[in-house]
């Protein structure tokens, strides 16, 4: 069952479940943290309304500032700002930032320790139509081996607000990951956020395995599990928000009592989430994995619900993960 | 700004040799490292730090300091030498350059070292932090002034030009670039590898204020960056025409010594030449 304590969205497996873009949350949340500390700024690169950021734009229009499309550009002028004293946002498609600019966050950002929040938006698949060069499948991973950098994978839109709120709160460079599409919200303002902590969405009363989940798939990790759990398959859906760091201490628990793990992410299988559990695990508790994301391929055209089915990363692909990892205990 | 006065700008003069002559010494004990860049910005380097920058090497963090940006790291030698002349770290640390442990990075790290402003090597990426810092001014309503060093090879890259169309229509008037335009890089001479010119003209298409100078000539420098200051609706870029591993005769103009250091016989000549002005004077050491 989902987990009480966390007050997530009671209506979650109603048919009509509210749906909004992750991204928003970013939106919402960099309001927020400008209304909170004027040493906030925000930098574009000529996508102000996809990315969210031109409600801040439009309230504090004397701490945004318009790069064109340039994002070595908007990464190496927020370093600037962010080593005399502000709090830069960046934000662009996470297949030009930090894709594109890649060197500039690692040089500028990350070893200059330049207090700069990175938001890479449209990442994953589900950017649907616009094809493999706008999907950023391997963001998580290149920002996960970066020194100094922290990286966040909000699933929902409340998640994201949050994420973003604390991204500004906490003192250096920080990766946030959001998604295009609207997907179900998970969580509510109840639920609580805290950097470097995982949460249990769900448990069955008697589980055997351990999904770990972020981003846009947590919402089919939570399909997938209750149908398991008709099917007398029990299993724990850990929401797993901060990549970096990652709570170590929850994922090696309950692999300690549920030694068969999923991970599910809307990225490559390889650097991201699955890599970062991996590695955990294979240190200190080694245990089956299954991994749930893209494998070593680009994505295409088409629609986003078509695209996660094509490239197995629905419930039933879960599912049938879960299945696959407890037959190899 | 005030001019040089006579006095000084003679003291001023003796001074960028002795840190061309500790530039030598420096790169010979570090064992790799650039020679021709560093003596080629010698004058300029001593010329902000020892007239242009408000800065207080006991306080390198104070808020109100003039910011000098290095956007083309690999001429750290020069900035370290004139840094531990300014009085920033002892002098003798200069030796540990390059080596394990060392707070002199092969490439600026800012939060290696008192006195940095920023982390630099990868070319290209210095004009738009050293713009990040001027916003931060306008936005705090700070007086000081960002000066954003970069060589003339780095304008090779689109980072670079991003940045020069950024600053040109944000009118950054509390920004001021000086290009080391030696004319060489590693490859060979910049308009062989990548032709630059028509510089100037280049940078007033991007809304610049241009001035043209002798990078040896401090009086020049100081005189420009006075124009620069007077310059309301434009960040300006001054061309500091230089020669690159100036005062040496066998490293001067030529690529080669863009990226190596002297070996001991070679750094034996180049303080001899240095120390007596191309034989000019007697030497003191000798």
């Amino acid at each position: 069952m989902l987990n009480p304590e966390l007050k997530l969205n009671p209506r979650l497996f109603n048919e009509d479940v509210e749906q909004k873009p992750i991204r928003d949350g970013y939106g919402d949340g960099l309001v927020l943290a400008g209304e909170a500390d004027k040493n906030v700024v925000a930098l574009c690169a000529d996508l102000i309304e996809s990315t969210r950021t031109e409600a801040f734009a439009k309230k504090f229009p004397e701490r945004f500032f318009e790069v064109g499309v340039a994002e070595q550009n908007m990464a190496t002028i927020a370093a600037g700002l962010g080593i005399s004293g502000k709090i830069p946002f960046i934000a662009s498609y996470a297949t030009f930032s930090p894709g594109r600019n890649y060197e500039q966050i690692r040089t500028t950002i990350a070893y200059n320790d330049s207090n700069v929040k990175i938001a890479g938006h449209h990442a994953g698949i589900s950017v649907g139509p616009d094809g493999a060069t706008h999907q950023a499948t391997e963001d998580i991973a290149i920002m996960r081996a970066m020194p100094n950098m922290l990286v966040f994978v909000p699933c929902d839109a409340i998640e994201a607000k949050k994420a973003t709120l604390a991204a500004a709160k906490l003192w250096g460079p920080v990766y946030l990951r959001f998604a295009r599409e609207k997907s179900p919200v998970i969580t509510t303002e109840e639920t609580p956020f805290t950097p470097g902590k995982a949460q249990i969405f769900w448990q069955s009363k008697k589980p055997q395995a351990v999904i770990i989940v972020c981003g846009t798939l947590v919402y089919n990790a939570l399909l997938a599990a209750k149908e398991l759990e008709k099917e007398k398959i029990g299993t724990v859906v850990l929401n797993n928000a901060s990549i970096k760091p990652l709570d170590e201490n929850m994922i090696l628990d309950l692999v300690k009592k549920y030694p068969a793990v999923v991970t599910v992410e809307e990225h490559q299988i390889h650097g991201g989430l699955g890599g970062a559990v991996a590695e955990l695990l294979a240190k200190y508790r080694p245990a089956p994995i299954e991994f749930v994301g893209l494998k070593d391929t680009f994505g295409e055209s088409g629609a986003p619900d078509e695209l996660i089915e094509k490239y197995g990363m629905g419930a039933d692909n879960i599912k049938e993960a879960v299945k696959k990892v407890l037959k190899r205990i | 700004m005030k001019p040089i006065h006579d006095g000084r700008l003679e003291y001023l003069e003796e001074l960028a040799n002795k840190i061309r002559e500790k530039v030598i010494e420096t790169l010979l004990e570090a064992g790799s490292g650039h020679s021709a860049g560093p003596l080629g910005m010698a004058d300029i380097f001593t010329a902000f730090y020892f007239h242009i920058l408000k800065h207080d090497p006991k306080k390198p963090d104070w808020p109100e300091r003039d910011r000098l940006v290095l956007s083309n790291g690999h001429i750290c030698p020069v900035l370290y030498t004139t840094l531990a002349y300014a009085g920033y770290f002892p002098i003798e640390e200069l030796k540990t350059l390059r080596k394990l442990n060392s707070r002199l990075q092969g490439h600026p790290h800012r939060l290696a070292l008192p006195g940095l402003e920023t982390t630099s090597g990868p070319l290209g990426s210095g004009l738009s932090q050293a713009i990040g810092m001027a916003l931060t001014a306008k936005l705090d309503g700070k007086k000081y002034r960002v000066y954003c060093l970069t060589s003339d090879g780095e304008h090779e890259e689109g980072n670079h030009w991003e940045a020069a169309m950024f600053a040109g229509k944000n009118k950054l008037n509390n920004l001021t670039v000086v290009v080391d335009r030696n004319n060489i890089q590693i490859d060979g001479f910049t308009e062989n590898v990548m032709p630059l010119e028509p510089l100037k003209a280049k940078y007033e298409a991007f809304n610049w204020h241009v001035l043209e100078i002798d990078g040896h000539n401090m009086q020049d420098l100081v005189d420009a960056i006075s124009e620069a200051e007077a310059i309301y609706e434009k960040p300006t870029v001054i061309i500091a025409h230089t020669i690159p591993g100036k005062g040496v005769s066998f490293m001067e103009r030529d690529f080669r010594w863009h990226g190596k250091p002297p070996n001991k016989e070679e750094a034996k000549k180049a303080l001899h030449e240095l120390r007596t002005l191309g034989q000019r004077i007697k030497s003191e050491h000798e």
